[in-house]
Order: structure tokens, then C-alpha cells, then sequence
């Protein structure tokens, strides 16, 4: 089942493929461009999903991931990180800042689709995700 | 007329002088101050002056009246090796020195491997070639005494006894003088000086004759010289092969007759005796020779004929009564055969106790290396010494009296001279010749010695063991060996055919012998010492001395190799002498490989010093000091020069850790550049795979959909192209291989240019203004770069300015050839964290809304490097500002 999603990214050309891709899914996409206020917009949209961008001006996507993973209730949502920055490095210090998975760029659609498919999946079948827990309340 | 009583009582007062002054010189310098002429090259010179003996004194006068000038031979032989071999005189007195060396049968021994057989073999040859000689000196003063005898017929005169006296009496000088103390280095001062004495007293008797016989007898030097023209002498022929034998011989003899080794080179004081005596000992024989023919030539005229040649000297004076200058000659005569009996029998008792008495005795009673017996080994050395010169003046006597004395004098002395020279091959090989083995010199002394005796001794001297029969067809009818005529040579002089046969037959034997056979390490080591003295005269001297301590070497090699080698070292000595231990005892072996191993370390001369001085408890000799102060300097040097490369090899490793570092960098430059690239590349890819993806998998998408995602599929292909561009523009400007296109043009109108090129096609109203007026001017410089420069801080304006109403002024002004030129827009400026790397690659500080790769204000940076200019930020202005500088006329060099 489709919910929300927030993606985080500066090139607007990428942003609008994603946007494009995910809508047809029946995704409702929140795109936003700057790092720097990224987890006020993420806390205040409680999305199921965050896909987010490494390189992002104001503030990296290490950055913003290490803070949604310091907000409780946030703990377990599932981040897709894209990045331009593909090397072995970048990837072992996203898991370890704890982003469910990582994707390099240039990726192909299925690709995309079928990633934020399968970590939708696991958040419903094992995590409650934050929009079921404020759905129940 | 002179008494035999007279003569009797001039003679002892003569002897009791020599006694004397022997005396005397023994007791100053036993007290340590000898007088300094006692050690002056002068008395070295007159003691030299026993190669004169009787045979000189008389016979040389009765050589020349058979002979004729061939008596200068004898003469001329020493004075070559005088003055032309001083050099190696020189060699053998520092060889003698450096091995304390005791006689020459010592020499050759210490020089072959310290070989007792050669010493013994050398020592008997020289007793048999010199006891004759001995005989020779006795016959001569019975003989004179006889002259005196047959003038004084009151007295009968007892021939036999006069001479056993004799003998005796210098047996008695020579133990007294000879063997008073063993000194370490075997010199006698007492006898030196009596033998100085004498030699004066020769001088003066023969020349006090030879004048009164030029200007009493003859009248002046005129007529000496008519008279030797009308004598016999005038008209000898000069036979060219006994002249160079016999110059050949005594030259031989002079250097080795054991007596000319003894005041040579045992007695030498100062090794630069030689030089003076290198001249002054010729002037000494020209004296003494020069007259032998005037002498000669009257006597022959005067005397009645039949009188003995040998003795005109003497019969001379006494003919024409002046008994005062005959009685001079014969103190002149009777020191001559003295001085060379007395050293004679001196240098050869030496031999004789060191090389056959003293190893008999040591075997016999088996007191070897005793050190208990030290005490009595002394007594038994002086014996053996005392007991020798008996013996040998003894054998001298009982030759005489054999002979009979009927061989002219001249004769027994050549005889002599032959035999004494068959050591002269060995001697001059071992000097200089470190292949000479022990067998190649005791092959060469046994050839040498039995060609001599068998050609010329037994003939010559020992009349009568060769029947006139094997004298004419050789032994047992072999022809070839006839005595005198060896392998069929006839018809030469008996002294030339033995010299000739017996020189060439041994010096063949040395050679062939010595390359053939292989020397002991004894031997190469001595070789070595001897024929490079020059470099180490301080060698080892072999160590004797037992009371070293074990525990004192051990504490030096440990300070000198290292505990553990020390160990290593003297554990194995220990069980190679197979002692109860826990020290090895300091043998002489011991002690010598002990040094060796420390000279390895320290040097040859510090070790020497040092071993010597716990060995023998000696103090170290300046000489040692001076040797270990070289090889000190030497090390110095080494270790400056090693200090030096040290310091060369930090000097590189600091340059090689500074490339390191600036290659790291580069390196770490480089990986970073090629992940930024990356970046941007991915980047813009990323977005033509996801939209050309969409169009092609998206069935759905309406006309205007697929307009819009088609035209950012063909904006991110420019933005790749750019890309790019800008990164292959800034590889060629960073090489360096760009290439410039230097041209003339106004600044106003590149301006134009690059304000028209930058805003073509921009949505931005961005307003530009301008001084025209400063703008007038014509600049040289590649004006396609200068305006991409331009364009590019235009086009940033025009992109990044933020304010409503965007505007850039750009300013010129001219100071000193230099072309500045201000771009500065109104917007809000660049954040003051970027203002550092503004002109670094791929840095940005605004959102990538721009499309840009970061590389542009990168590319002005290095663009305006080659135009000879520079690209600046000015951060202190309102807005962005930037200013660019280039000189108006570029440089010749800066087109580079």
C-alpha cells in the first residue's frame, strides 16, 4: 500500500523524475531541495518513506540522517539515500549512520520502484511505520 | 836497527792502548752516557774500515806488483755498493733493526721461515770460508815480526810460538770485549772503538809510508809516476773478466762477510750513518789505495829481487833505516789483522753459539722453554759464545799451521771473498723477492757452496787433493768435470771460471727452487716483513716473553673485540692448546694470532703497543705511539668522511620525504579531482537515464509531458558537454601545453565582445556599466582567453547576482604597465567561508540551480596565470567583486 513520501534533493531534474515515477505508483511525494531544514519538513510531513540525497546544500544527507535517526519516532523509518558519491566508503558510512538502503546514481526506474517497494513492505510487515502509529492514535 | 824487544814492548803498548780505549768506551756506555762521537757516523765509518785488513795493508802492495792495477778492484767493489746500493744497505740495516738481527746467518734464518738448517748452513759456510782468512791475518803479522826478526839477529826468533801467542791474545780481546754482557741488540761498544782506533792508525802508517816513498824516496810525484811507467806495473794488461769478477766479489764480500755485517749492520747505531758513510768510506779507501802503486813501483825498484811484494810496506822503510816509520807500518799492519781477527771471530763465535752450540745444549739437557732455567741459559750462551771464539781462533791456527802459509796473501783473500758471496743471491732475493723460499736459498747456498769448493778451495788452497791427473782430466776421467775447466770451459782464470760457474749454477737453483716450492705461512710472513720493512718497521717481533698475564689480555681484547668475540677467541685458543684452562696461557703463538686478531681492530702498530706492553711489561716506544697516532688519523679521516655521507644521505632522505609528501598530496589531489568528476557526472546522467527511461517505459505521458522531460534529457546533455569542455580546457591550460595567440587589440573592445557573448540568450536584466574613456587603451595578450575570462565573471553576474535590480560595473585603470580590470555586481556577495576556495575546482557556494560544475572561476585562475596576470576576489567590497590584472604587453617569457 502506497503512502508518503519525502524526498530530499537539490537537482531539480532528478527530483522531478523521482516525483514522477513514485505519483504513479500512487505515492504522495514532498520534494524539497535544501538540507537545512530537511528534518523540520520530514518530522512535520511523517512520511513512510524519506528518500534522500547525499550532496545537498546547507546540510549533508549524513548530516540530516543521523539526526532522524536521533527523533524516537523516527527510529525505524525506512531512507533510501541516493548519491552521485558511489564509493565503497560512502555507502559503510550511510549504513552505519543508519540508512535502510543506499542507491547510487545513475540508477535505472525499476530500480528505484522496486527499492522503495520492498522497504515499504518490510516497514508494514515488521516496523509499525510512523503513520500507522499515528493512524492508531 | 830496530830490537825484537823494542817491537815487542811498542806492540804491547799498543795492545794495552786498545784495551783501554775498549775498555773505556764498554764502561760509558754500559753507564748509558756514551760520548757523542762514540755514536757519530764517524766512527760507524772507520769501524767499516776492517774490510781493510792486512791483506790490504800489505798485500794490496804486492797484489799491485804482480798484478799490476788490478788490485783497485777490491777497492772499487765496496765503493759502488756504497755509493750506488746505500739504498739498500738501507733496507738491510732497518731489516736488521726490526727483527733484531744478530749476525747473517740470523738474517737469512728469521728471512726463510726462521729456519735453523740455513743458519746452520750459512754459519758453516762462513767458518770455512773465513777461517783461511783468519790464517791469512796471523801469517801476515808473523811474517812482518819476521822482517824485524831476520834485522835483528841477537834474538832467535821462535816463528810458531810468536803466532800461537798472538792468537791467543786476541782470542782474550775478543771474549773480554765481544762477551761481556749479552746485550739485546748484540752491539760492542768497546770493540767498535778499539776497531775505529785501529783503523785510523792503518790510515795514517800507510799514507805516513806512502809519502816518504813519493817525496823521500823518489823525489816528487813526477817521478813516482816515470818509475811506475818504467816498472812492471805500467805494462800489465787489464783483463776485463777478472776485473769484473773481482769488483763483482768484493762487492759481495763487502756487504757479505759476516765481520762486514757485524760493524754494518748488528753495530749500526742510527740507520743515517749510511749517508754519511756512503761517501765518506770511498774517500776512506781512496785514501789507503792511493799509494799502493808508488809503493809497489819503487819497492820493485830498490829491493833486491826476490823480496816479498807483500811485505815492501814494512821492508821499504827499514831498507832506508827509518826504523820509526817501520815500526809505524807495523802498528799500521798489526791493526789491520786484529781489528778484522777480532771482529771476525766475534761475529762468527755469534753464529756458531746461537745456530749450533746453544740448540745442541738445549736438546742435550732438554731445558726447551724452561722458563725456570732462564738464569743458567744466560751462563750458557756467554760460555758457548766464549768457548766459539777459542774455537774458530783456534781452527784459524791450526789452519796456518797446516798451510804453512804458502799462499800469497792476495790469493786466500779472493778464495775468500768467492766463497763468502755464494749468501749474497739469497741475501739480495730475500730483501727484495717475497717468492725466495727456504728451499730455493738452501739450494742455492749447497750448489754455490760445493761448485766453490770443488773449483776453487780444494784446488787452490787444499793442495794436494786433487792429483795433478784429476786436475787435467777431470775425476774418474770424466772430462767434463775437470775442476777448472767445468763442462768443457777452458783457458779462463781459476777465480773468474769459479765465480762465473758458481754464481750462475746458484742463483739458478734459488730461482728455480723458490718458484717451485711452496713457502710456510712462517715464511710468507717474514717475506713480507722483509721486503716491505719500509711500511711496518715495526713488526711483530714475535712474542717471548712468558709472564703475561691471561687475565689482562683478556680484559683488553674484551675492550678491544667485544665481550662475546673475546670469549669466542680465547675459548678457542684454549682448546686448540688443549690446557686445563679456564684462560689460554700466552704463548708465543697464542700471543701472535692474539695480535693479528687485534690488529684487525685497532691496527697493527696499536696492537703490537699494546700486547707488547702487558707482555713484556715495556713501556710503549715513541715509534709505537707515533704508528698508532697515524692509523689513529687515518680512522679520523675515515670516520669524517663517513660522517659526511651521513650526512649527504640525510640531506637526500629529507628531499625524498618532501617528494614523498608533495606526491602523497598530488596524489590524494588527484583521487579527490576524479571523484568530483565523477560526481558531476553522474549527476546530470542521472537524470537523461530516469527521463529517457520514462518516455520509453511510459505509455500515458501527453504531448507536453514528453516535450518537457525531452528538453531536460537535452539540457542535461549540454550541461555533460559543458562539462567536458571545461575539464579538458583546464587539463590543457594546467599542462601547460596550450598554445597562446598573442595579438593587439583595444581592452574596450574585448569588453564588447564578452558583455555580448556573455548575456546572449540569458533571461537576466542584468545592467552593465562601463568607462569607456579608461577603456581606451590597446593591450597585448591572447585576447580569446582574456575575453573567456571576461564572459565567465560576466555570466556569473548574470547568474548569481540576487539583487532586484542586478547590476556589474566594470572598471579599468593602468598602473606601471598593469591592466586592472574590476568586475563588481550589487548582490548580496559570496558567504565568507567560500571566499577561500573560490578558485579551487568544483567548488560552488551556491546550489547547483545554476547548472555549473564549479570549474569556471578555476579555469580564469589558470588563464590569467599564463596570460602573466592573475584573477583576484576582493572580499572587501559590497557584493561580488573581482578584479583582473594583466600586464599590457605580455612578456616574451610568459608565452609559455
Amino acid at each position: 500500500m502506497a503512502g508518503r513520501v519525502v524526498l530530499i534533493e537539490d537537482e531539480a531534474n532528478i527530483a522531478e523524475a523521482i516525483r514522477f515515477l513514485l505519483s504513479r505508483e500512487g505515492w504522495q511525494v514532498k520534494v524539497h531541495a535544501d538540507g537545512s531544514d530537511a528534518l523540520a519538513v520530514i518530522e512535520a510531513e511523517a512520511p513512510d518513506l524519506v528518500i534522500l540525497d547525499l550532496m545537498l546544500p546547507g546540510k549533508s544527507g549524513m548530516e540530516i540522517i543521523r539526526e532522524i535517526r536521533e527523533v524516537e519516532a523516527m527510529a525505524h523509518l525506512p531512507v533510501l539515500m541516493l548519491t552521485a558519491r558511489g564509493q565503497l566508503k560512502d555507502r559503510e558510512m550511510a549504513e552505519r549512520a543508519g540508512v535502510t538502503r543506499f542507491m547510487t546514481k545513475p540508477f535505472s526506474n525499476t530500480e528505484v520502484l522496486t527499492a522503495v517497494r520492498d522497504l515499504n513492505a518490510q516497514a508494514q510487515q515488521g516496523m509499525p511505520s510512523v503513520s500507522s502509529i499515528c493512524d492508531a492514535g | 836497527m830496530t830490537s825484537l824487544n823494542l817491537l815487542a814492548m811498542v806492540s804491547i803498548g799498543y795492545v794495552t792502548l786498545l784495551f783501554m780505549v775498549a775498555f773505556w768506551a764498554d764502561r760509558q756506555a754500559l753507564r748509558g752516557r756514551s760520548a757523542r762521537f762514540m755514536r757519530s757516523p764517524l766512527i760507524y765509518t772507520l769501524s767499516l774500515s776492517i774490510y781493510c785488513t792486512a791483506w790490504t795493508f800489505y798485500g794490496a802492495v804486492g797484489y799491485a806488483a804482480r798484478s799490476g792495477m788490478e788490485y783497485i778492484t777490491i777497492y772499487l767493489g765496496p765503493t759502488l755498493v756504497m755509493i750506488g746500493w746505500w739504498w739498500g744497505l738501507r733496507k738491510l740495516v732497518r731489516v736488521g733493526r726490526s727483527q733484531r738481527i744478530s749476525s747473517i746467518a740470523d738474517l737469512l734464518s728469521a728471512r726463510y721461515g726462521k729456519s735453523n738448517v740455513l743458519a746452520i748452513g750459512v754459519t758453516v759456510l762462513a767458518v770455512i770460508a773465513v777461517t783461511p782468512y783468519i790464517a791469512l791475518q796471523l801469517q801476515s803479522i808473523t811474517l812482518s815480526v819476521a822482517i824485524f826478526a831476520e834485522a835483528d839477529p841477537t834474538r832467535s826468533h821462535n816463528e810458531s810460538g810468536t803466532v800461537f801467542w798472538i792468537a791467543t791474545g786476541l782470542a782474550f780481546f775478543a771474549i773480554l770485549f765481544g762477551t761481556r754482557n749479552l746485550n739485546a741488540n748484540e752491539r760492542h761498544h768497546g770493540v767498535v772503538m778499539a776497531v775505529a782506533l785501529e783503523a785510523v792508525v792503518k790510515l795514517i802508517a800507510l799514507v805516513a809510508v806512502g809519502i816518504f816513498v813519493v817525496w823521500g824516496l823518489a823525489g816528487g810525484v813526477e817521478q813516482v809516476l816515470d818509475r811506475v811507467d818504467q816498472s812492471p806495473i805500467g805494462g800489465w794488461q787489464v783483463d776485463g773478466g777478472r776485473w769484473t769478477a773481482i769488483t763483482f766479489l768484493a762487492a759481495s764480500a763487502f756487504v757479505c762477510l759476516p765481520r762486514m755485517f757485524q760493524v754494518m749492520v748488528v753495530e749500526n747505531e742510527d740507520e743515517r750513518h749510511l749517508r754519511v758513510a756512503a761517501w765518506a768510506f770511498p774517500t776512506y779507501l781512496l785514501l789507503i789505495s792511493i799509494f799502493v802503486v808508488p809503493i809497489a813501483a819503487v819497492g820493485l825498484e830498490l829491493l833486491p829481487e826476490g823480496a816479498n811484494p807483500d811485505l815492501f810496506v814494512l821492508t821499504l822503510p827499514l831498507s832506508q833505516g827509518q826504523n820509526g816509520l817501520a815500526m809505524l807500518s807495523f802498528l799500521g799492519g798489526f791493526s789491520s789483522a786484529t781489528s778484522m781477527v777480532i771482529v771476525a771471530a766475534m761475529s762468527l763465535s755469534t753464529m756458531v753459539s746461537n745456530h749450533i752450540v746453544m740448540p745442541i745444549w738445549l736438546r742435550t739437557t732438554g731445558a726447551f722453554g724452561g722458563a725456570s732455567v732462564s738464569g743458567d741459559v744466560r751462563s750458557v750462551v756467554l760460555f758457548a759464545r766464549r768457548f766459539s771464539i777459542a774455537a774458530i781462533m783456534g781452527l784459524g791456527y791450526a789452519y796456518y799451521q797446516i798451510s804453512g802459509g804458502g799462499a800469497a796473501l792476495a790469493a786466500i783473500g779472493l778464495i775468500s771473498f768467492s766463497g763468502i758471496s755464494q749468501i749474497l743471491p739469497a741475501l739480495v732475493g730475500g730483501l727484495f723477492w717475497r717468492g725466495a723460499t727456504r728451499s730455493g736459498a738452501l739450494a742455492g747456498l749447497f750448489i754455490g757452496f760445493t761448485v766453490w769448493g770443488y773449483t776453487l778451495l780444494l784446488p787452490e788452497v787444499a793442495g794436494g787433493v786433487f792429483s795433478a791427473e784429476t786436475l787435467m782430466q777431470g775425476p774418474f776421467g770424466l772430462h767434463w768435470l775437470r775442476p777448472q775447466a767445468l763442462f768443457g770451459i777452458e783457458g779462463l782464470d781459476p777465480i773468474v771460471h769459479c765465480v762465473l760457474w758458481s754464481m750462475s749454477l746458484n742463483i739458478a737453483a734459488y730461482a728455480i727452487v723458490s718458484v717451485c716450492s711452496f713457502p710456510s705461512p712462517m715464511e710468507r710472513l717474514q717475506g713480507a716483513q722483509f721486503v716491505h720493512v719500509f711500511d711496518h718497521s715495526a713488526g711483530p717481533g714475535g712474542w717471548t716473553g712468558s709472564v703475561a698475564q691471561s687475565e689482562d689480555l683478556m680484559i683488553m681484547s674484551q675492550r678491544i673485540l667485544g665481550p662475546d668475540e673475546a670469549q669466542v677467541f680465547f675459548q678457542a685458543a684454549l682448546k686448540r692448546q688443549g690446557g686445563p684452562g679456564p684462560l689460554p696461557e700466552p704463548t708465543p703463538v697464542f700471543l701472535e694470532q692474539l695480535e693479528r686478531e687485534l690488529s684487525a681492530s685497532i691496527g697493527a702498530a696499536a696492537a703490537h703497543a699494546m700486547i707488547g706492553q702487558i707482555v713484556s711489561g715495556a713501556a710503549v716506544s715513541v715509534e709505537d705511539l707515533l704508528a698508532v697516532a697515524d692509523e689513529s688519523a687515518q680512522l679520523l679521516e675515515y670516520s669524517s668522511r663517513l660522517e659526511a655521507q651521513s650526512q649527504e644521505l640525510s640531506r637526500t632522505a629529507r628531499q625524498l620525504r618532501e617528494t614523498n609528501q608533495k606526491l602523497t598530496q598530488l596524489s590524494e589531489q588527484k583521487d579527490v579531482f576524479l571523484s568530483q568528476v565523477s560526481h558531476e557526472l553522474r549527476t546530470p546522467m542521472t537524470s537523461v537515464r530516469a527521463f529517457s527511461e520514462i518516455l520509453r517505459d511510459e505509455p500515458g505521458l501527453n504531448a507536453q509531458e514528453q516535450h518537457k522531460y525531452a528538453s531536460i534529457i537535452h539540457d542535461e546533455a549540454l550541461r555533460l558537454t559543458r562539462l567536458l569542455n571545461d575539464l579538458l580546457d583546464l587539463s590543457v591550460l594546467e599542462s601547460g601545453e596550450v598554445t597562446l595567440n598573442v595579438s593587439h587589440r583595444h581592452l574596450s573592445d574585448i569588453l564588447d565582445h564578452a558583455v555580448a557573448s556573455a548575456l546572449a540568450g540569458a533571461d537576466g536584466p542584468l545592467r552593465v556599466t562601463r568607462d569607456r574613456t579608461a577603456e581606451a587603451m590597446e593591450v597585448e595578450t591572447d585576447v580569446d582567453r582574456l575575453s573567456q575570462v571576461f564572459i565567465n565573471l560576466i555570466a556569473n553576474a548574470q547568474k548569481y547576482c540576487t539583487a532586484v535590480a542586478p547590476e556589474l560595473q566594470i572598471s579599468v585603470s593602468n598602473t606601471n604597465g598593469q591592466v586592472h580590470v574590476d568586475f563588481c555586481d550589487n548582490g548580496v556577495g559570496i558567504p565568507a567561508d567560500f571566499h577561500e576556495m573560490i578558485f579551487e575546482k568544483f567548488s560552488r557556494a551556491t546550489p547547483e540551480r545554476a547548472g555549473g560544475a564549479g570549474l569556471g572561476l578555476a579555469i580564469c585562475k589558470e588563464i590569467m596565470r599564463r596570460l602573466g596576470g592573475d584573477i583576484s576576489f576582493q572580499p572587501a567590497l559590497a557584493g561580488a567583486a573581482f578584479r583582473v590584472t594583466f600586464p599590457i604587453q605580455m612578456k616574451i617569457e610568459e608565452i609559455r
